[in-house]
């Protein structure tokens, strides 16, 4: 009787296992390439999350309206599979196991921020999945060895090395003083790198290394430093909450400093939640709107900021068109590969090298995109308080000239 | 370690300045806590949350172009009915078992709260501009932005009035009078169910206070309550249940405490050293209970 009972629930349990794996849907369905992307919709990414799935949605109805996918003589049409991570690691490796595992996804769409591609990678890489990812930049996706991971932004260590390397410029050549504020989390880390590497290479000096917790709401301490030793530039990065801080705590501490360069301003919304405090404030981004690259599908960055806007009725942020830059690359790469071999596709990736509206796209060994510069804009605002980016480096791209050294606060 | 708030001697008066100041907001959260700790031994564990949400009210109000000092007196308004709302839904259920069973229920709360301000504003770090300039002090050498000062300010008013009517009115009579003895007030005809919801209510009202106040001077984001729910709890501890000198001393030490190891410790370590101090007090707390007890011996 019980040798029985422990036969069947054996039996039971391998007929659900088989089942499992054998249930699973093909990635090509009919006429429809399905992609599976764990984006946070919820949880403390949620507003950049919807920005990228904003990206992805816009871009799969543009390639699916133009023409879609020509692969072997056929057309085929992109669709997403969508989960929600919650903004947690955790829940986003085990949800792209279930899209590949259980769903039968076999291309995936990347999620929002370093973190949670960091999480999903080693799970893709298992099944190898190729994965074209837009939101994660830390340094170390790229330095793992991972074959099936696709960027199509530019690494973190890039992000305000270019300051650092402006600076130098208005000094004639000669080396800076640099302070420092950086949060303690991957992304700002890497960051940070980049802009030690670029004080080695210049010649400059670092006076101040903070790094900011957390829970950063407070960096009066750093700024009181600041004041006292007088550095020509002071870089912060610390997501979106560094970025208000900072602004707020400048303004109202009267810190003077000849060049103040930041990330995630414009995630920020820095000149709408600061508006003239904010002026001169340097931003590095991954994309600005009047950047002059071309496609087919969107045109151009003006194009892709009008027609964004009209169908989500807000103007893109970088995280939206770099998104939407993901899908051009995976249709450029079916294209190319003739094949949904996951294989094949792999090496199409790898061999990718476009321009989209977005920016040139080439990626390195590692995965990471080399081909696109990061840009520096500097937040200039009008006398009716009126506040705009605008591009002020490199040269190449530039609509403004650099305002340097920022004006003091006794003298707005 | 850096030790440049000693080298520059004004660094250091900057840093007492702004932990004082910054001090007194924490004593204004703490004092409700202490309130809602010593009439129905719960420790609310949502306490930040409520602030964070008391700061939205004023960042909504700042939004459709009120200025958001009015938060100051609208907030705590919206705030006391959510507690007596909070109270009447949960806290009543848990009022009178352990203290495990109120952390865990509180503890409920707070990530409900989290992820229902996170629905409903989005995830996006916000701040409400009150454009009340900076002042300067030695020869420009302190700068105190008017923000903190103005939050000083009203944290003191608001814990002075709130003495007063703990003193003088019926209700705040009733409060003390539950505080002391639940069983012996509801004997002497003490509607002790109307003191703790009212209880609830005043304490979540000075969490609207003080978020109101903490949109004005640093930015709020759905999951920054925490580090408010850990500060009050740990004044609280250091002070003592009603003991509002102690929680405005302790306040304040806390807050110049945290300056200080931001500047010599570095920012990384602002919010950790908190929590090692917190594990020193209670350390040394037992220590002292158990010399006590020898002595009883």
């Amino acid at each position: 009787m019980k040798i029985n009972k422990i036969i069947i629930s054996f039996i039971s349990a391998a007929v659900i296992l088989l089942s499992t794996s054998v249930v699973s849907f093909a990635k090509v369905v009919g006429d429809k390439i399905v992609l599976g992307a764990a984006i946070s919709l919820t949880g403390k990414y949620s507003s950049n999350g919807v920005h990228t799935q904003n990206g992805y949605n816009m871009a799969v109805d543009r390639i699916n309206s133009m023409g879609g996918v020509k692969v072997g003589g056929k057309t085929y049409k992109f669709d997403i599979i969508y989960y929600d991570d919650e903004s947690n690691p955790k829940r986003a490796a085990q949800l792209a196991e279930r899209l590949i595992s259980q769903d039968g996804v076999e291309f995936m769409l990347g999620p929002y921020s370093s973190g949670l591609t960091k999480a999903i990678a080693p799970v893709t890489e298992k099944y190898g999945v190729p994965m074209v990812e837009a939101n994660g930049a830390s340094r170390s996706l790229f330095t793992k060895g991972y074959k099936y991971l696709f960027a199509v932004l530019a690494p973190a260590n890039l992000y305000l090395d270019v300051a650092i390397d402006l600076a130098v410029e208005k000094n004639n050549g000669k080396g800076v003083t640099v302070a420092m504020a950086f949060e303690q989390d991957a992304f700002s880390q890497d960051v940070r790198l980049g802009v030690l590497d670029a004080i080695k290479r210049t010649g400059s000096k670092k006076v101040i290394d903070d790094k900011l917790p957390k829970e950063l709401n407070d960096m009066a301490a750093t700024l009181v430093k600041v004041k006292q030793m007088k550095p020509d530039v002071l870089v912060v990065s610390g997501h979106t909450k560094g970025a208000l801080t900072a602004i707020r705590q400048i303004s109202e501490m009267k810190v003077d400093v000849p060049m103040l360069a930041m990330t995630h301003c414009d995630a920020a919304k820095l000149s709408k939640q600061h508006g003239k405090n904010s002026q001169y404030a340097l931003c590095a981004s991954q994309w600005h709107k009047t950047l002059t690259y071309k496609d087919d599908f969107f045109k151009d960055g003006m194009t892709y900021d009008a027609d964004f806007t009209k169908e989500f009725g807000y103007a893109p942020p970088y995280q939206a068109a770099e998104s939407s830059a993901a899908l051009l690359v995976f249709k450029d790469a079916f294209e190319r590969a003739n094949s949904f071999d996951q294989k094949k596709v792999r090496d199409a990736l790898a061999a990718t090298n476009m321009q989209t509206f977005y920016g040139n796209i080439k990626f390195a060994e590692g995965g990471q995109n080399v081909d696109k510069p990061m840009v520096l804009f500097q937040v200039m605002c009008d006398d009716g308080g009126k506040c705009e980016n605008k591009v002020v480096a490199p040269t190449k791209w530039a609509s403004a000239k650099l305002i340097h050294p920022i004006p003091s606060w006794s003298e707005r | 370690m850096d030790f440049m708030v000693f080298q520059y001697p004004m660094i250091s008066v900057q840093a007492c300045l702004d932990g004082i100041l910054l001090g007194i907001l924490f004593a204004l959260i703490a004092y409700g806590m202490a309130l809602q700790w010593g009439v129905m031994n719960i420790i609310n564990i949502a306490q930040g949350d409520l602030v964070i949400l008391g700061g939205y009210i004023a960042y909504f109000m700042y939004l459709y172009g009120i200025h958001p000092a009015w938060g100051v007196i609208v907030s705590p308004i919206i705030m006391f009915f959510v507690g007596i709302a909070i109270y009447k839904l949960v806290i009543n259920k848990v009022v009178d078992r352990d203290l495990f069973i109120s952390i865990l229920a509180t503890f409920g709360i707070s990530i409900l709260f989290m992820q229902l301000m996170n629905f409903a504003f989005g995830a996006d770090v916000v701040l409400a501009n009150s454009d009340y300039g900076t002042t300067m002090l030695f020869n420009n050498n302190v700068v105190l932005p008017n923000s903190k000062i103005f939050s000083a300010f009203i944290s003191i008013l608001f814990a002075i009035c709130l003495v007063i009517y703990m003193k003088k009115s019926k209700l705040g009579r009733a409060i003390r009078a539950t505080a002391q003895n639940a069983r012996a007030a509801k004997i002497l005809g003490v509607d002790t169910e109307k003191v703790y919801a009212a209880t609830f209510g005043i304490n979540a009202a000075l969490c609207g206070v003080a978020g109101a106040l903490i949109s004005i001077t640093f930015t709020i984001h759905p999951y920054m309550g925490l580090p408010y729910t850990i500060r009050s709890f740990m004044i609280v501890i250091v002070a003592g249940l009603g003991n509002l000198p102690g929680v405005a001393m302790s306040g304040m030490g806390l807050g110049v405490f945290e300056e200080f190891a931001d500047y010599i410790l570095g920012t990384e370590f602002r919010i950790g050293s908190v929590f090692l101090l917190l594990v020193l007090i209670l350390v040394y707390r037992r220590f002292k209970l158990s010399r006590k007890r020898e002595y009883l011996k």
